[in-house]
């Protein structure tokens, strides 16, 4: 069994499963931070952006000033936007026999691998996954694709001149390998290749193995998934949380008893409790509007959005901000605050029976109806003759790089009263803001991560109590700014199998049994004996029969009639010959007893050594040995049948044959 | 006793000695025995028997075999040694055999009614009450009780248990205070029989394997040293004092808690001289043998000892700090001592002496701050005492606590890990950071103080309570900063703290969790009032959105917070720190000011906390001539005491009279000091002639606020109005001028209102009021007899014995209807 890791990003990831003779595909997570390293794409031509200055080698040479320009002592690439895909050229991704997803935040990257590497198999993902995950996806096709920018750079990511660029675009890995954003034709390919399934349904692969998502509570339709055989289990675990928020809760008990535990997906910001961080989002918010500015949330359309919301549903009215409006703007905002209302059977239990009120589960339906929330597809249109400050907007994309979110960081930033306010782990906040410096507007870093932290790791592994932890590598280590936090890792015995990207783990279990079939007419020729109590043995010969990964045992062919010569010859080369069988035995030998009756016997001079295996038993006198081990016995005498025999005779009397 | 409860009582010991009436609530028997022990306080037991043959008569029913409840037989155990302990009336009911069968073998103590803790109890009690003479003790050596009690100590109900043991002491201090010629020799022969039996079975306690019984028998000596401090008590320790010192060679120490309470008492009794009987040796062999978990609270005890040697101090201290030094040790960057143990303390200190389990560790680090901090300010504490270090530690603790510290070495990490969030170590240490401001540390380490107390109110982890506690201890902080001496300004760092501060203390005033929001704004009146003239802390706060964001708090949802957001602006505003709102909240509307707004929430404000908080910056204002309300001052307590006489709760109508007190004293120009050695203040204006006093008293209807409040269903408030309306009598009871004859229309017309007031129908209002007419009425008032009526407590008429004899004879008539109240 071996796990091939295609993704080093831990939150992202992308490993492929080779199990019996299955290929499956775990996740397929678009890595997006290589944006960062791009200017980013106003709706409304941005004279400052348009300004910057190119930049140009310490010797001055300024042929990259078309491809790179310089904001406040960092340099950008000035192009159409990139991303990190997973790597393609560890394992031939044509030969992947089903890719199953565990969230829409982790199948980004799923029109790069269904339509461009020869893929064949199927995708297996929930309902709310798919429809949550084409939304994420449309609306980065539509951020990109609604400001087309003619300029495509690529002489930046020749090697010999990446060496001479600055940090952080120098140390970028993998830059040959940056792909520009598919297109909505290759979104709707790839997601037609989906097939739904519910929470605990059993799939089977090719009759080898068995898939089934369990709920994992992180977001609307997140599982983990069970990949077993019938005497092998996996668990893979991403992106998972205990927290009660929207989501159905996560079963913990289908995972007991795994081989081995993948385990990914973990909370970003293991130091910031939600808790703590949606009251620091909620004061910073009231305090900012309270002092007339505007707040802006850079957000993506689905997920922490739908408990943002609630909270402030909960919060407005307490903090005299009722007449403030909340402005939601995304491609995609007015399908995914429906959609979150009508997935009623994924959510939370409490939600769910609000549906039978009947009521919407979500709040942000009153918000609506109250005209307190929103929503516009763009800024332009109805928005912009709607518009008032001091307001809320959340918007896209979290990176700063594209989206609606750009007009507003330049609308806004110059003005201290107003407050940028990071949700998002995604995204380092710092690197996030960069292009836009020098900034007046506050920015407040309040990250808000429901997916498991380390405690709530070890917690979850004690209950479940995997043989074999295997996680990404970062996560056997406390995070290198804080390498004193020995909690911030994860901690279990034996110690977890890391990996990073590009790796090829060979996972540490064997195989060691299969299930087989007896054919009843077979079933009823045995004849068991019982040896122990409870405990019946049968010989049985018979033909194993295997296709399609099932297999069974077959009575054999009737010997055929001896009816002449050559006839007789040719049926005794198919038949194998049935020897008289000598007897088989069982049974293991107690060495002490066994000394005993050896002294009985008239051996002296008996010596006993352990062995890793078993035992010696020395007959110095005789100057013989017995080695007796679990399967098998030996007696090692010079020359001496006779004694050998007796000797032998005595091992028999404490075994049992049939 | 008085002739009406000596008819009652044959009916009521009839209804108790009758199985088939059982008492319902025993709060009445306990009543009846308080009243019992009253009267045989101060008159003669016998006679009482003598003349109400019906109690004999009960306590002798009690014995007959019957189905009588354990309450009443428990209740008859007492009464019985109540009247015992007068020795006379002991020989009268020795003589019926009462006592015997009572106390005794054939009593309830044989019987199946022992089983009821609460008749086990009564046995105890009425022995303890009995035993008070030397018949009595006799008695008890006769009937064995002292064995009996001996198997109490060991009760199942802990009530029982205890109380047994305190008997065993009173009988030891009873039979040695019969000793006529000093205390006895160290030979068991010198002791008197009972006492000897009673010491003798503490020793063998002593001596015993079993920790429940070294317990018992440490308990009782525990009791013996803190309750009898005669000469024998010192005898007795240098009895005992081997078999003591003998428990500390066990491993571990048996009963470890309860030893270190009889040490304690040992060393405080004054009955010991402590230096001669080997006290200190004991106690110093205690503290190094006990483990650090169990040895915290007697060297808090040694240390508070007034008199003990220095040796033994400097030990007990060393152990008291040891938890924290360990905490010193693991986080420190380099080798080298922490300064708080002395270096060869320190040497032997490693991290790992702290327990492994994050439930210990944490416990113990929370005792040990708790003691630090108790010892703090007593004069007695340890000199040099190691402000610097501790000061570190409190800081480090916190600084591990809340994820900041960087340990560099594996335990240091290991104790990160054990305290990280820890919400009770972070209270203890707060608090105990707090307490360190008394002293002061090297500026360096104060910046690390503010930097870590910054750090707690800025984190958004940090939970409410701790929240509250790191405000407390940052307002002590800043209060100890100012090193000037004689100057009350924030120093130069205060204030740049300050300005830090103030952007958290706007976050704060917004938070969803509204005790964040309440402790805040407790907080910033804290600051105001100590700092609201000081130029720096002006500038500063002006300069902050705290002023505009406490005025929208008026208006929160959650009454605490509204209430402590009307002190805040009450505070800010008597500073002149409010700034008119601007909003967007009143977009274009119609500024309000501070003064109407408060009116407004002591009007229409639902609940009581907020309206409260009104009248008292209300008063304060008045008291300090707030710019509002001198410019009608008049109008203002008019408006402000029409709308609080019409307030529901109680506390906003005293607040009223204490409003109505300020303004009666200004306008009659009292001075208000209570302190006798207090400069007088001179007045601001001088007071007009009475008469115009009068009328302005007059014109914002104090009156009619002060007589309605005088019949006021609530008696803090009547009480008030009373005080109140008896000062302005005697204040112008002197003025001749306005004498004038009592029986005009007016007077009359006013009275008869007064007494429909007090009927209950206060619907007519006064009208208005002259002042002769209310000096007439006043003069005409019983205010004293009304004082004295008002001071006697709610029940006093209830209170009788006749009507507790009534009641129970009442209640039994009844009892079967309304059996589930009784509870």
């Amino acid at each position: 069994m071996k796990l091939y890791c295609l993704s080093g990003h831990p939150t992202l990831p992308c490993n492929v499963l080779k199990f019996k003779s299955t290929t499956i595909m775990l996740d397929c997570g678009l890595d997006m931070t290589s944006t960062l390293n791009f200017l980013p794409l106003p709706l409304v031509q941005s004279p400052r952006l348009s300004n910057l200055p190119g930049w140009s080698l310490k010797d001055g040479s300024a042929f990259l000033d078309k491809e790179l320009k310089e904001c406040s002592g960092h340099v950008f690439v000035d192009s159409v936007p990139e991303f990190c895909l997973p790597e393609t050229e560890l394992i031939d991704l044509s030969t992947v026999d089903v890719i199953l997803i565990s969230n829409y935040h982790c199948m980004m990257a799923l029109p790069y691998i269904t339509e461009h590497t020869g893929f064949t198999g199927t995708v297996y993902a929930t309902e709310p996954t798919v429809q949550i995950g084409r939304l994420l996806m449309e609306e980065l096709v539509n951020f990109i694709e609604r400001v087309p920018k003619a300029q495509s750079a690529s002489l930046w990511k020749n090697k010999d001149i990446q060496r001479l660029l600055p940090s952080p675009l120098k140390d970028a890995v993998e830059v040959s390998t940056w792909r520009r954003c598919y297109t909505m034709q290759e979104v709707n390919s790839a997601l037609s290749k989906i097939q739904l399934v519910g929470y605990s349904q059993k799939i089977e692969l090719f009759g080898a193995v068995q898939v089934t998502p369990l709920s994992s509570g992180y977001a609307l339709g997140s599982s983990n998934w069970i990949i077993q055989s019938h005497y092998e289990k996996v668990s893979y675990v991403s992106g998972s949380s205990l927290l009660t928020t929207h989501p159905q809760p996560m079963d913990q008990a289908s995972l007991k008893n795994s081989d081995v535990l993948i385990l990914t997906g973990l909370t970003q910001i293991p130091t910031a409790n939600p808790d703590g961080m949606v009251g620091e989002f909620c004061s910073n918010l009231a305090l900012t509007v309270r002092n007339g500015g505007n707040v802006l949330v850079p957000c993506y359309p689905s997920g922490v959005i739908y408990d943002l919301l609630e909270c402030l549903y909960q919060y407005i009215d307490s903090a005299g901000l009722s007449n403030i409006p909340f402005y939601f703007i995304s491609p995609v905002a007015n399908s995914s605050l429906e959609f979150s209302q009508i997935f009623a059977e994924w959510l939370c239990h409490n939600k769910q029976t609000k549906v039978y009120l009947p009521e919407p589960p979500f709040p942000h339906a009153e918000l609506i109806q109250t005209n307190k929330l929103k929503h516009y597809p763009s800024l332009h249109g109805d928005f912009s003759s709607d518009f008032r400050q001091p307001c809320v907007v959340f918007t896209g994309h979290p990176s700063l790089r594209f989206g609606d979110v750009v007009h507003f960081m330049e609308l806004w930033g110059k003005s201290s009263l107003n407050t940028v306010i990071f949700t998002e782990p995604d995204f380092s906040y710092l690197e996030a803001l960069a292009p836009y410096q020098p900034l007046a507007m506050k920015c407040i870093y309040c990250p808000i991560d429901t997916r498991l932290n380390f405690i709530q790791v070890s917690k979850l592994l004690k209950e479940v109590q995997p043989l074999h932890v295997v996680c990404p590598e970062q996560y056997t280590q406390p995070p290198p700014a804080q390498s004193h936090r020995m909690d911030l890792m994860i901690d279990c015995q034996p110690p977890a199998m890391s990996y990073r990207r590009a790796e090829v783990l060979a996972l540490p279990f064997k195989r060691r049994y299969e299930k087989i079939e007896i054919m009843p007419e077979l079933a009823d020729a045995l004849v068991p004996m019982e040896i122990k109590p409870g405990i019946s043995l049968a010989t049985v010969s018979a033909v194993l029969h295997t296709k399609d990964n099932k297999h069974v045992l077959q009575p054999p062919p009737r010997p055929a009639q001896p009816s002449g010569g050559k006839k007789r010859k040719r049926a005794s080369e198919d038949i194998p010959d049935c020897k008289v069988l000598k007897p088989l035995l069982s049974g293991s030998i107690p060495v002490e007893q066994f000394v005993q009756t050896l002294e009985k016997h008239g051996f002296s001079d008996i010596k006993v050594e352990d062995t890793a295996k078993g035992h010696i038993v020395l007959l110095q006198e005789a100057e013989t040995l017995i080695q007796i081990e679990e399967d098998s016995t030996h007696i090692i005498c010079d020359n001496d049948e006779m004694l050998r025999v007796r000797l032998r005779d005595l091992v028999l009397k404490f075994l049992q044959k049939f | 006793m008085d002739p009406e409860c000596s008819q009652l009582l044959p009916a009521l010991c009839a209804v108790l000695a009758d199985p088939r009436q059982p008492m319902a609530d025993d709060t009445c028997l306990e009543k009846l025995l308080d009243w019992f022990k009253t009267i045989t306080e101060a008159g003669s037991s016998l006679l009482l028997l003598q003349e109400n043959p019906c109690l004999v008569e009960l306590l002798c029913h009690v014995l007959k075999p019957q189905d009588l409840s354990s309450r009443v037989l428990s209740f008859s155990l007492r009464l019985t040694g109540v009247f015992a302990a007068q020795e006379d009336c002991f020989q009268y009911l020795q003589q019926g055999e009462l006592l015997p069968r009572l106390f005794g073998e054939a009593g309830p103590l044989g019987g199946a009614a022992w089983t009821a803790p609460t008749v086990r109890s009564g046995w105890i009690q009425g022995l303890r009450s009995l035993a008070q003479h030397p018949s009595a003790l006799h008695f008890l050596a006769d009937c064995g009780a002292v064995d009996t009690i001996f198997s109490l100590q060991g009760d199942s109900s802990l009530f029982v248990a205890s109380a047994a043991g305190q008997l065993l002491v009173h009988i030891l201090s009873l039979s040695m205070r019969g000793l006529a010629e000093g205390p006895p020799g160290l030979q068991a022969d010198d002791w008197p029989p009972c006492a000897q039996k009673i010491v003798g079975h503490i020793e063998e306690s002593l001596r015993s394997t079993a920790t429940p019984q070294i317990t018992q028998a440490l308990n009782v000596l525990t009791t013996t040293f803190s309750h009898c401090h005669d000469p024998w008590t010192q005898v007795l320790w240098v009895r005992l004092h081997p078999l003591v010192a003998a428990l500390l060679e066990k491993d571990p120490v048996p009963a470890a808690h309860s030893l270190v309470d009889l040490l304690l008492s040992v060393a405080r009794s004054p009955g010991l001289s402590s230096s001669s009987c080997g006290l200190w040796e004991t106690l110093a062999q205690t503290v190094s043998h006990l483990s650090p978990t169990q040895a915290g609270l007697l060297a808090l005890g040694i240390l508070k000892l007034q008199d003990c040697p220095q040796a033994l101090r400097a030990q007990a201290f060393a152990v008291l700090l040891q938890p924290l030094a360990c905490v010193l040790k693991a986080t420190a960057q380099g080798p080298g001592p922490s300064g708080l143990l002395d270096s060869t303390a320190a040497d032997s200190v490693t991290a790992d002496m702290l327990p492994p389990s994050k439930a210990a560790c944490v416990g113990l680090l929370c005792r040990t701050l708790a003691h630090l901090e108790l010892l703090l300010p007593l004069p007695q504490r340890p000199c040099p005492w190691p402000q610097v270090p501790l000061l570190g530690a409190a800081v480090t603790l916190l600084q591990l606590c809340g994820g900041s510290g960087s340990p560099a070495s594996d335990a240091g990490r290991q104790l990160c890990a054990l305290l990280l969030g820890c919400v009770r170590v972070q209270r203890a240490a707060l608090d105990f950071l707090g307490t360190l401001s008394q002293e002061t540390g090297p500026p360096e380490l104060v910046t690390q103080v503010f930097a870590v107390l910054l750090e707690y109110l800025r984190s958004p982890d940090s939970s409410p309570t701790v929240l509250k506690k790191a405000f407390q201890a940052t307002f002590r902080w800043l209060l100890s900063s100012p090193r000037t001496p004689g100057c009350s300004d924030l120093d130069s760092d205060a204030v740049l703290f300050l300005r830090e501060l103030l952007p958290v203390l706007q976050k704060r005033l917004c938070s969803p969790c509204w005790e964040v929001r309440d402790s805040s704004l407790e907080f910033l009146t804290q600051m105001t009032r100590r700092w609201g003239g000081q130029a720096g802390f002006r500038h500063a706060l002006l300069a902050s959105e705290v002023p505009r964001l406490t005025e929208q708090l008026l208006r929160d949802p959650e009454s605490y917070v509204r209430a402590s957001a009307v002190t805040a602006m009450g505070q800010l505003s008597s500073q002149g720190l409010c700034v008119p709102s601007a909003g967007p909240e009143h977009p274009g509307g119609q500024q309000k000011s501070l003064l109407g707004e408060l009116l407004h929430i002591l009007s229409a404000d639902s609940e009581g906390f907020p309206r409260r908080a009104v009248m008292q910056v209300f008063t304060q204002w008045l008291r300090d001539s707030h710019a509002d309300v001198v410019g009608d001052t008049e109008q203002f307590v008019a408006g402000v005491l029409q709308v609080a006489g019409q307030d529901l709760d109680w506390e906003v109508r005293a607040q009223g009279l204490e409003l109505a007190l300020v303004f009666l004293e200004q306008t009659l120009g009292l001075s208000r000091s209570h302190c006798p050695y207090a400069v007088t203040p001179p007045v601001a204006a001088p007071a007009g002639p009475l008469t115009q006093a009068l009328q302005s008293l007059c014109r914002v209807r104090l009156f009619e606020f002060a007589f309605r409040a005088l019949f006021d269903c609530d008696r803090p408030v009547a009480q008030k109005s009373c005080d109140l309306l008896l000062l302005l009598r005697a204040k112008t009871a002197s003025s001749s001028s306005l004498q004038e004859p009592r029986s005009s229309p007016d007077v009359a017309s006013v009275e008869a209102a007064l007494q429909r007031w007090r009927a209950g129908d206060q619907a007519q209002p006064l009208g208005d009021l002259e002042p002769e007419v209310v000096l007439a009425v006043l003069r005409s008032m019983d205010l004293e007899g009304l004082r004295g009526a008002l001071a006697e407590s709610s029940d006093h008429v209830e209170k009788s014995p006749q009507s507790l004899l009534q009641d129970m004879l009442a209640t039994v008539g009844i009892r079967g209807e309304n059996e589930a109240d009784c509870y």
